[in-house]
């Protein structure tokens, strides 16, 4: 049995649904994080998982118990908050001390831990300054360890790099990471940012209108979306609407294009129409034995992002992004050239309708 | 360029200025003419030696501060559980808190006096215990607009719901949240609410005098009665007492929860030798 369980909660908010029918399973020791637009019901299962808001139905167990109306102060679960929440009327000391001296630890082991969670994050220096005197990564790695402090079974993170500028936000994330591996913590990280659930996770569910579309590895969730949502979420994506030609060897037109699909075609509009999604980085401006199509058109728009340049171009009326390193012995193409672009078909995913 | 010297402004503050000062510096000249011929603190030293000036003046100390005990432990969890589950009826509570700005303490003490008297379920008015109850009740009313005011500002300050979250989350029970974590990041509005229910309670009137309480208003105003440089010593000690009640709330008013009162001497130190 999986440490946490998360059985068919449904939330409701007077007539508004917000949680409709989540099911999930974290094993102990496992980073999962949940990812979706805002409004998608991720802040309110974390919240439900803490006991700040209890499900309008089904169950939620933690080590086999059932917490579901359990109050918060009592589930052992350590909390981050997207604004820190620190107590501004006490020190990174008191801070980090106030759920110890809770639980009922002596003075001596009180100081001991506090003094231990301050190494963890590297502030030993900083424990009798007060929040407003730390800047927003340092304040942030105080919450960490006061939510760590009382050794909780599960550890929420809600937004915690949201606040934060984008710098900080890359190295903190990179630093909870290593203390949840440290630890071996199980914990719940709720984020918007796909590329912070990517870089940190063990596993990502992706939610979608109160529910979890998919649940799967950073790897199967950005190569292999299990619903159109997913693959428009995560990532950048062209979708490519083609006829299907002949269903049984899975070929299909884009435009007047015959293109063979490696897997089976299985979602097939009422129209015969077909939703393909390719990546920007399957294309290639350099033909490769590898990328057995091309597609010609002329280009509409150059985007410089840094380390890769991400060009559009207009293929027989449909726009189609591609992505070029940022390489100066390429030649790269112009607004207005025309141009081929390269992929191999196993790159492409036939969407479900 | 250099901006023109602000005249009006100037003469508008100056005035504005001379228009309360001149009053107050001639009742002080005033108060200080009680020997004939010379400038003396004598009607000072009247009041200050005068048992009665001692009796009332620490009556209505005591009275007032366990109005500001019994305001702060109704008014501060009110403002704190209608901010966290209730915000929807807050205009509702602050309709209420502000009632007593319109409904005159003259009809306050009757309605006490009517529910309360002697042939009533609760005789409170019968013992002078009882009677002294009322008027302290009668003053936490007169000081609930502020109280509440003061309060529920210095919550809009703070994160309450996510504090109280970050607390439950680390294992504390409501109770131990609202005394370690709401309680004292509101310290100084509580504070704010109390020096002005301190100043509006120390020297009210109506309630102390229609319920016979031996209190300073009704003392005052007998003076005022009786004697001639005696009420205009009270009035500037009161008046100085109330400018120290604002400076306090003020000095309560700027800092921050867990900061220092002063600043660190060695800061100071530091930049000296740099310099």
């Amino acid at each position: 049995m999986s440490f946490v369980n998360i059985s068919n909660v449904v939330k409701s908010f007077g007539t508004n649904t917000v949680v409709k029918g989540f099911d999930l399973a974290v094993e102990k020791g496992e980073f999962v994080s949940f990812l979706g637009p805002s409004g998608c019901g991720k802040t309110t299962v974390l919240r439900m998982i803490v006991g700040f808001e209890t499900p309008s139905s089904g169950s939620i167990t933690i080590g086999g118990k059932d917490v579901t109306n359990v109050a918060p102060n009592k589930r052992n679960i350590g909390m981050v908050f997207q604004a820190y929440a620190l107590f501004p009327n006490m020190s990174v000391f008191d801070n980090i001390a106030f759920g110890l001296k809770i639980s009922g630890m002596t003075k001596q082991a009180v100081s001991a831990r506090v003094e231990e969670m301050l190494k963890l994050i590297g502030l030993t220096h900083l424990a009798n300054r007060f929040p407003y005197e730390m800047s927003g990564g340092q304040q942030q790695r105080v919450a960490l360890a006061r939510a760590l402090a009382p050794k909780p079974d599960v550890l929420l993170l809600d937004e915690p790099l949201s606040a934060l500028d984008a710098k900080i936000r890359v190295s903190l994330r990179e630093e909870i990471r290593d203390i949840q591996k440290k630890l071996g913590i199980t914990t719940v990280f709720v984020t918007h940012d796909q590329e912070e659930a990517l870089t940190i996770s063990d596993r990502i569910v992706v939610m979608n209108g109160g529910r979890a579309d998919q649940i799967g590895t950073p790897n199967q969730i950005y190569n292999k979306p299990a619903t159109r949502f997913v693959a428009g979420f995560v990532g950048t994506l062209n979708i490519i609407d083609a006829k299907v030609h002949n269903r049984d060897d899975g070929t299909v037109l884009i435009g007047s294009k015959k293109i063979q699909l490696n897997d089976p075609i299985e979602h097939v509009k009422p129209d015969g129409m077909v939703s393909l999604a390719l990546r920007p980085e399957a294309f290639s401006i350099v033909p490769d034995a590898a990328k057995d199509v091309s597609l010609d058109g002329t280009v509409t728009s150059i985007n410089f992002l840094g380390s890769v340049i991400r060009a559009v171009m207009d293929v027989e009326g449909r726009e189609i992004s591609f992505d070029m390193f940022n390489n100066p012995s390429l030649m790269l193409p112009d607004v207005g050239d025309k141009t081929s672009v390269y992929f191999a078909s196993s790159d492409i995913l036939a969407l479900p309708a | 360029m250099k901006k023109p010297f602000p005249i009006m402004p100037t003469l508008i503050a100056l005035m504005s200025a001379l228009y309360f000062l001149v009053p107050l510096y001639a009742t002080f000249l005033f108060s200080l003419k009680m020997t004939r011929g010379e400038y003396s603190f004598a009607s000072y030293r009247s009041v200050l030696n005068s048992s009665i000036f001692i009796d009332t003046i620490t009556f209505s100390t005591i009275a007032s501060l366990c109005a500001i005990v019994i305001g702060t432990v109704i008014i501060v969890p009110t403002a704190y559980w209608v901010r966290l589950k209730l915000p929807h009826i807050r205009p509702v509570i602050e309709f209420i808190s502000l009632l007593p700005l319109v409904v005159p303490p003259v009809v306050l003490v009757f309605g006490y006096i009517r529910v309360f008297g002697s042939n009533s379920w609760l005789p409170l008015a019968g013992s002078d215990q009882g009677t002294n109850l009322l008027l302290v009740f009668g003053y936490v009313v007169m000081s609930m607009p502020y109280m509440f005011r003061a309060v529920d500002n210095g919550m809009s300050v703070i994160d309450i719901k996510t504090l109280t979250e970050a607390a439950e989350s680390l294992g504390a029970s409501r109770i131990r949240t609202i005394a370690f974590v709401i309680f004292p990041n509101v310290r100084g509005a509580i504070m704010s609410g109390a020096f002005l229910t301190f100043s509006i309670s120390l020297g009210e009137f109506v309630l102390a005098s229609l319920l016979n309480r031996p209190a300073f208003g009704p003392y005052l105003v007998q003076l005022g009665q009786d004697r001639a440089y005696e009420p205009a010593a009270l009035a500037i000690m009161a008046f100085a007492f109330t400018w120290a009640c604002m400076a306090l709330m003020q000095l309560f008013a700027v800092k921050k929860p867990g900061s220092r009162w002063f600043p660190r001497l060695s800061i100071k130190l530091y930049k000296k030798v740099e310099a």
